[in-house]
């Protein structure tokens, strides 16, 4: 087994020195009803070459979305990663190494969250960020929770705006913890019904803009409207290339600001693994879920970091922590900060301008198919639309034209009745080529001419 | 041709080394922050024109204040990480010992072959019928972990393991409800991770400890006089956090049955067991599996993770969504509640977990296989006890009889009297070039050294550590009448990228971000 080092002699050396006769009284502490008496019933080891067979026979069953032309988004999307992020993620130091418990030998893997704590908290205008979540739904769900704590109240307020599984998942933990969630009606502008249902119980409203419809709002409004009422506004985005064009959460009045950072440095990876951003004002510090690192001097006075704060977290605090979670996610929050770090503001801003423009050719496309009807007017990179038919249909009939067409909104939130509501988005990936090949097959499609592209 | 050597001396020179005149030693760049370094304007991509106007329709959307973020090209971006890097030990270097977190070797195929564009470059709302190869692999990931674990089914969402101890207890909870029952506590081993604890609170009940018995188990009379029907859930570690395996589990499950409550099982240790015994056959109704540990997919300097729960029959029907199904049509995800998930517990997270770990541990299981896998335990337990005996007799084991599991735990009763601290202990491994054990936990023992060092470790680097962790025990017990060997532990580590670093003052005045010199900064180039 190439994994193992140990030789049979070694085995039998070491048991020696430990004074037993076999390896079974190591386990004499197992119950011996429960021992079993050999190898499960699955296969057995096999070379690197077998395995690497095997995986390839899996992947080759998928389509990946580069592959051809593909407009999903809906809260992940495929972005260009320069090929140096691979290379870096992936050196030994970085891979292989723990949470960063000793700080002495683990300084690189420290200043780079430092440096990704101050990025993201430049990205999203706020005050402090932390070394990152699982993902933008948990990191939602966590706000959520952290906004009923610093108001003692128990209601949130969901935008119908907001991605369904980032409402789902916030829900799940809420029910639990006794805080109520209030969705609002699923609908492109559905910022703009948040305000009404403030209340003196409210402790926070979650809005999103981009909203999972790619409708873009400036939320200043709404901030100070859930200020007045003392609550505090979370405000999420699933495409973090966003950030490169649009008002910044903290300049919206934002309270905690939470997002899916995907979309830098990171590939599709059919959902997982992503990286959750989470920053707040400074005064809520304390009130964080997640890892923070911060400066700090050595005994020689050199400038170094450390994870801080921990009283906040589960190792010190148990049943009294902010959060139960534990490992974040690291590596995926290293890829953020290089390609970040290569990008710089100058590159960011490009990127996300180009993907505005090929939204907006995308929108003329669309416009220009009889039947069908655009339905966000201030957009990002995404767009919804409403189909003359069933869009989950209409997905499955576009695949097998090898076009993958986007998500149907009814995949995300069945019980919304948008059956006919299409989410297609575009990144700087995505080809004129592609644009004008879907404005092609869609009209055919939809005369009922399956199959043709 | 020869090599001209005339003029070029070949002894290195005896005088004294004067300090070097920046802040580098040798191979060790001293790297500043990127915002020290990057230029406001520079960029390290080349992107395409897209002509003025392009975001004219957003009005007054658009930010209007700069960011503040540097660029930095790629050659300055590969220096400045690969600089960062060297400042950090990694299982790449040597062996890293740290108790409870099983630092193994992370097989290369598996990086590779989760790189392949049908598995990282999949939309995961893609049409279901385009990536019918990896939902497959989500179920033959499952598969595996049901066989290895004799449970009948397992929720793979969890992107980490304290997330499956949630997904654990909403489903005791709605399995609970489900019939109507209301319970309000979880008991939880003093020795438990902080993360057991958390996890119950975070799920809405209040915690209680259950005392442990002087050979560090569960103490099977606090846990029978705790129980109760206001009682939801047991949270058990096994094998434990001191590295014991729970003799009385069978009676534990018993127990916690009898009382109407489900037991959970903290899975971050099963790497000591896979292929041994299986949790199935405990009475175990739902336990995590860290991917991450067991089935070694890489830690990456604090994750990603993935954490999915095997659950008992009891608690299938309340995973939470998506499920696996298949059927004579092929595999499909159910992603709401319907069908065989219309009692699911709710979505723990959006999309379907962390399928790029399903690739690694999948390609981790497929090496080994039932015989490898089985292996695994039996090295990691041999290792962990071969260390136990090495060092036992210098250092002080709080639970000495008996064989270990995969970690051996030592405390510091064997340093009374010497002024040396686990601390210390740990700081001087730092400069013999090993990473320290888990220091001061499991709390229940006092000044804790919890060492794990995995089956991926051959003998002869067990025996560097245990020849170096003997040397080191031997100056920390003359430090008792000689200052300069106490000075050598507490003024380590020496060697290090660092010297210790003052955590009190990063408390008490946190710097979280990098902030700017006085000076504003300039605007980034349009």
């Amino acid at each position: 087994m190439r994994y193992l080092p140990l030789t049979a002699d070694d085995r039998a050396e070491m048991l020696g020195v430990i004074g037993v006769a076999d390896i079974d009284a190591l386990f004499v502490d197992t119950p011996a009803s429960a021992r079993l008496a050999g190898p499960v019933g699955l296969p057995r080891h096999q070379g690197e070459l077998e395995v690497e067979r095997e995986l390839a026979r899996l992947a080759a069953r998928n389509r990946p979305a580069g592959a051809g032309p593909s407009f999903c988004g809906a809260g992940a999307y495929r972005h260009h990663v320069p090929a140096s992020v691979d290379h870096i993620i992936q050196r030994s130091e970085f891979l292989t190494s723990y949470t960063p418990y000793q700080p002495e030998i683990a300084q690189g893997t420290l200043q780079v969250l430092f440096e990704f704590q101050t990025q993201v908290a430049a990205l999203t205008g706020m005050d402090v960020a932390n070394a990152s979540m699982y993902d933008g739904s948990t990191a939602c769900a966590e706000a959520v929770m952290m906004a009923a704590r610093v108001t003692r109240r128990a209601k949130a307020v969901l935008s119908g705006g907001l991605h369904p599984h980032y409402a789902q998942t916030t829900h799940t933990l809420a029910q639990v913890a006794g805080v109520q969630t209030v969705r609002l009606a699923a609908k492109v502008d559905a910022e703009a019904e948040v305000i009404a249902a403030i209340d003196g119980e409210t402790a926070c409203v979650v809005v999103q803009t981009p909203n999972i419809f790619g409708q873009v709002t400036d939320v200043t409004a709404i901030a100070e409207a859930a200020h007045a009422a003392g609550a505090l506004l979370i405000v999420v985005t699933t495409e973090a290339v966003s950030y490169g064009l649009l008002k910044s959460p903290g300049e919206m009045g934002a309270d905690i600001a939470v997002a899916e950072g995907q979309s830098i440095g990171n590939g599709l990876n059919f959902g997982g693994p992503y990286v959750g951003l989470f920053a707040v004002r400074d005064r809520f510090v304390r009130q964080m879920p997640g890892r923070l690192c911060g400066e700090t001097v050595d005994a020689e006075g050199k400038r170094g970091f450390v994870l801080t704060l921990s009283t906040r977290e589960q190792h010190i605090r148990r049943d009294k922590a902010t959060s139960n979670i534990c490992t974040n996610s690291g590596l995926c929050a290293l890829a953020f900060t290089i390609h970040m770090s290569l990008l710089g503001e100058a590159g960011l801003r490009q990127l996300a301008l180009i993907n505005h423009a090929k939204a907006r050719r995308l929108k003329a496309a669309l416009e220009g198919v009889e039947g069908v009807q655009v339905l966000t007017t201030r957009f990002f990179n995404e767009l919804a639309v409403r189909l003359p038919m069933d869009a989950a249909e209409a997905v499955e009939i576009m695949a097998g034209n090898d076009i993958l067409a986007g998500v149907p909104y009814s995949r995300l939130d069945p019980q919304a009745g948008l059956d006919d509501v299409l989410l297609l988005a575009v990144t700087e990936t995505t080809q004129d080529g592609d644009i004008d090949l879907l404005a092609r097959v869609l009209p055919k499609m939809l005369a009922g001419k399956k199959g043709i592209a | 041709m020869t090599m001209q050597t005339i003029g070029r001396p070949t002894r290195p020179d005896t005088a004294a080394a004067p300090a070097a005149d920046t802040a580098a030693r040798g191979l060790m760049q001293s790297e500043p922050l990127i915002f020290e370094l990057g230029g406001w304007s520079k960029t390290g991509v080349d992107l395409p024109d897209v002509g003025a106007g392009a975001a004219d329709d957003l009005g007054d959307l658009v930010r209007a204040a700069p960011i503040g973020l540097p660029g930095l090209s790629e050659p300055e971006t590969l220096r400045h990480y690969v600089r960062l890097s060297q400042k950090n030990h990694a299982i790449d270097l040597a062996l890293y010992p740290l108790g409870s977190c099983t630092m193994k070797h992370n097989p290369r195929l598996n990086e590779k072959v989760a790189r392949l564009p049908g598995f990282a470059d999949i939309h995961p709302l893609q049409p279901q019928s385009s990536v019918q190869g990896a939902i497959e692999l989500m179920d033959r990931l499952a598969h595996w972990l049901k066989t290895l674990t004799g449970m009948p089914a397992v929720a793979l969402s969890p992107k980490a393991g304290a997330h499956g101890e949630l997904c654990g207890l909403l489903a005791i909870r709605a399995a609970h409800e489900a019939r109507g029952d209301v319970r309000s506590r979880v008991l939880v081993p003093t020795s438990a991770h902080g993360t057991n604890p958390a996890t119950a609170a975070f799920a809405g009940y209040t915690v209680q400890e259950i005392a442990q018995t002087p050979d560090g188990r569960v103490d099977l009379a606090d846990l029978e006089a705790k129980l109760g029907p206001d009682v939801a859930a047991i949270m058990v570690t096994n094998p434990n956090t001191c590295g014991l395996f729970e003799r009385d589990v069978v009676e534990i499950a018993r127990l916690t049955h009898a009382a109407g409550a489900y037991f959970y099982c903290d899975g971050a240790n099963f790497n000591a067991i896979v292929g041994k015994v299986r949790p199935g056959d405990l009475g175990i109704d739902a336990m995590h599996i860290n991917l991450h540990k067991t089935f070694s997919t890489p830690h990456g300097g604090g994750g990603p993770g993935a954490g999915p729960v095997v659950l008992s029959a009891a608690l299938a029907p309340f995973a939470p969504e998506p499920w696996v199904v298949h059927d004579q049509n092929g595999y499909r995800l159910v992603e709401g509640r319907e069908g065989p998930a219309a009692q699911a517990s709710g979505r723990l997270c959006a999309f379907h977990g962390q399928m790029g770990m399903f690739v690694r541990a999948y390609a981790y299981m497929l090496s080994h296989g039932s015989d490898g896998l089985r292996q695994v335990a039996e090295d990691a337990v041999l290792n962990a006890n071969y260390i136990k005996a090495r060092l036992s007799d210098l250092m002080s084991a709080p639970f000495p009889d008996g064989p270990c599991m995969h970690e051996a735990l030592f405390d510091d009763s064997w340093l009374e009297g010497t002024g040396v601290t686990t601390l210390d202990f740990a700081k001087a491994m730092i400069d013999e070039g090993f990473h320290p054990m888990t220091m001061y936990f499991p709390l229940v023992v006092r000044g804790a050294m919890l060492i794990e060092p995995t089956e991926t470790e051959s003998k002869a680097e067990l025996d560097r550590f245990c020849d170096t962790l003997r040397g080191l025990a031997r100056q920390a017990l003359s430090a008792r009448n000689d200052p300069e060997a106490l000075q050598r532990f507490k003024a380590a580590p020496v060697a290090a990228p660092l010297r210790r670093l003052d955590e009190t003052q990063a408390a008490r005045k946190p710097r979280l971000k990098w902030t700017p010199p006085a000076a504003p900064l300039p605007l980034a180039a349009e």
